[in-house]
């Protein structure tokens, strides 16, 4: 490991002053550290923004939340206020890593670690994200779990977060200090980035940035996540879904679905959403809205089982949101039919 | 007891050092920093880049918290961090200055073993035991992390305020600590009937304490009514 220099910031505005080209704010370290380890990522000096004081979590009057950049991913899932409002959001947590890593986990943290893959992770394999140019051998090599929409030939990894997921089916919007002045929130559709010809990015912030909280509207309809993965537990996603449903006279009045494990960011189903709103809340509706997602689907060699693996899991957690199975956090078990997509 | 190679005087984390990073492959770059270890106060020179395992291990003499994959997987090197369980490989030592720790040497009172540490004799809950001192750190965590009523991603119920820590909760929640030997079956077995003598034991307080009330409330109401006790 590259030796570096460390500071503890104590405001904000301390973070955005010690932050100089080479350095990079230190979380909880869980990925950051790692990276460091393998010779991924090399920064000079660690401005350490894991005691800034922003560890609460606000409920707002709305029903919203306001969640800190510092919050521990075990706080955020074991709030009461967070599991009966937002399940999902919980759900999504706990989904994800093990109880060690989240108690060590930020959620500034969480939301900006690495996309990656496993050519990303060693540094003597070529990687256009970790070595601009290098190439991208997971394209014709190992991918089976890698992505199946928004990638492109020059990066195919996915981002591993659970709780991003989470966030982006519910309109989270990440509240950003500017290393250029100012503070403004950030829609996390806009906050993440497909690879497109430069993958080195994952995220549309300048060197310097500082994630200071999350905002979190109102869901105002039963949501759930459910992932699958290739051992029952401390596993990325092949797939998971985040999803919202609202029904009214049989019919879906509105809904939000997002993906993970299948590209380069949080997956948005916008248009799966835009089939289902109006349809009636059954299972053949639930399946033509997954369908017309996946529709934009581009599977590599060896991960076009992830089509109809994500095709079945929005069907199957609409279908459990939408005959109430357990709407709202009640009734976690999967019934006999579940297929083993727990 | 400091460590004995402290030659790096009062710096504060950071080194006090004009800015701008280290220059790659450059010095090592040092720091002084404190750490509560099982209780005893430590005044310890580090590399930044040392993990706190690192510490336990080759500043403090603290071997029983392991390295196995160096990299958060698998849970040899869990230490209870501030109360709460962490990968001690993946925790920047510098990162943690003021940190209150306990390793599996701080688990037992003195000669006496932990409800936990018995528990996993009397089940057989290891064989090679090189993974034991991180299950036992991270199963402490587990009972307290479902008394305080955190849910898992197995709960059927995450509203609810205590999660019952039966087989499947015990294997989710201890899913951060893998054991080669393949000793899941005792360790759940273990940490299953702690949690259940822990239930039974509160259980029972709350019997006397109801019941000592009682007889409180009878004697004060004896004592209003002129009728001694006997």
């Amino acid at each position: 490991m590259r030796p570096f220099v460390y500071e503890r910031a104590g405001t904000a505005d301390d973070a955005l002053a010690l932050h100089d080209g080479d350095a990079r704010y230190l979380g909880g370290g869980t990925n950051l550290v790692d990276l460091m380890r393998l010779g991924v990522e090399l920064p000079g000096r660690l401005v350490d923004v894991a005691h800034l004081p922003l560890d609460r979590i606000e409920t707002g009057g709305d029903g919203g939340l306001v969640i800190g950049a510092t919050v521990r991913n075990s706080d955020l899932a074991a709030d009461p206020s967070v599991r009966a409002s937002h399940p999902v959001l919980a759900e999504a947590v706990l989904a994800g890593a093990s109880g060690q890593i989240r108690n060590l986990a930020t959620v500034g943290g969480n939301l900006l670690q690495r996309t990656r893959c496993p050519y990303f992770q060693n540094a003597g394999k070529p990687c256009n994200k970790r070595a601009p140019g290098s190439g991208c051998p997971a394209y014709e090599g190992e991918h089976h779990n890698l992505a199946i929409l928004g990638h492109s030939t020059a990066c195919v990894a996915t981002h591993p977060s659970d709780m991003a997921v989470a966030l982006a089916a519910l309109d989270a919007r990440v509240r950003v200090r500017r290393r250029s002045g100012g503070e403004r929130p950030v829609p996390l559709g806009d906050f993440y980035r497909l690879p497109g010809d430069d993958p080195s990015r994952d995220t549309t912030l300048e060197p310097g940035d500082l994630v200071t909280a999350v905002e979190v509207p109102p869901v105002g309809m039963p949501s759930r996540y459910r992932k699958v993965r290739e051992r029952a537990s401390f596993a990325f996603a092949l797939v998971s879904v985040a999803a919202a449903l609202d029904v009214a006279d049989g019919e879906v009045r509105d809904c939000r679905i997002a993906l993970g494990g299948v590209a380069h960011m949080p997956w948005r189903a916008r248009r799966a959403e835009e089939v289902l709103r109006g349809l009636p809340a059954n299972e053949e509706s639930y399946i033509r809205a997954a369908e017309a997602e996946l529709e934009l689907a581009e599977p590599l060699r060896d991960n076009a089982y992830k089509v109809p693996l994500a095709t079945n899991l929005i069907a199957r957690t609409l279908s459990e949101l939408g005959s109430g199975e357990r709407a709202g956090g009640d009734g976690r078990a999967p019934g006999p039919s579940d297929g083993g997509l727990s | 007891m400091d460590s004995a190679n402290n030659s790096d005087g009062d710096v504060p984390p950071g080194g006090g050092r004009p800015p701008g990073g280290a220059p790659p492959g450059g010095p090592p770059v040092r720091a002084v920093i404190t750490l509560v270890v099982n209780g005893t106060e430590h005044r310890i020179g580090v590399d930044t880049r040392a993990s706190l395992l690192d510490v336990l291990r080759e500043d403090l003499g603290l071997t029983g918290s392991k390295k196995g994959c160096d990299h958060g997987q698998c849970g040899a090197c869990t230490i209870l961090l501030d109360g709460r369980r962490a990968n001690g490989c993946l925790a920047l030592a510098v990162a943690h200055d003021g940190a209150r720790i306990t390793t599996v040497e701080g688990l037992a009172d003195g000669d006496r073993l932990s409800p936990l540490q018995e528990a996993f004799i009397e089940y057989d809950a290891f064989q090679c035991g090189y993974c034991t001192p991180g299950q036992l750190c991270s199963a402490t965590a587990v009972l307290d992390e479902a008394a305080a009523g955190w849910p898992s991603a197995v709960t059927p119920d995450i509203t609810a305020a205590t999660p019952m820590l039966d087989a499947a909760e015990i294997r989710e929640r201890m899913s951060g600590n893998l054991c080669r030997c393949g000793a899941y079956v005792n360790i759940v077995a273990a940490l299953r009937d702690t949690a259940e003598r822990a239930e039974r034991q509160s259980a029972a307080d709350a019997a006397r304490a109801t019941s000592a009330a009682s007889d409180a409330r009878s004697e004060a109401i004896g004592h209003a009514q002129g009728v001694g006790r006997r």
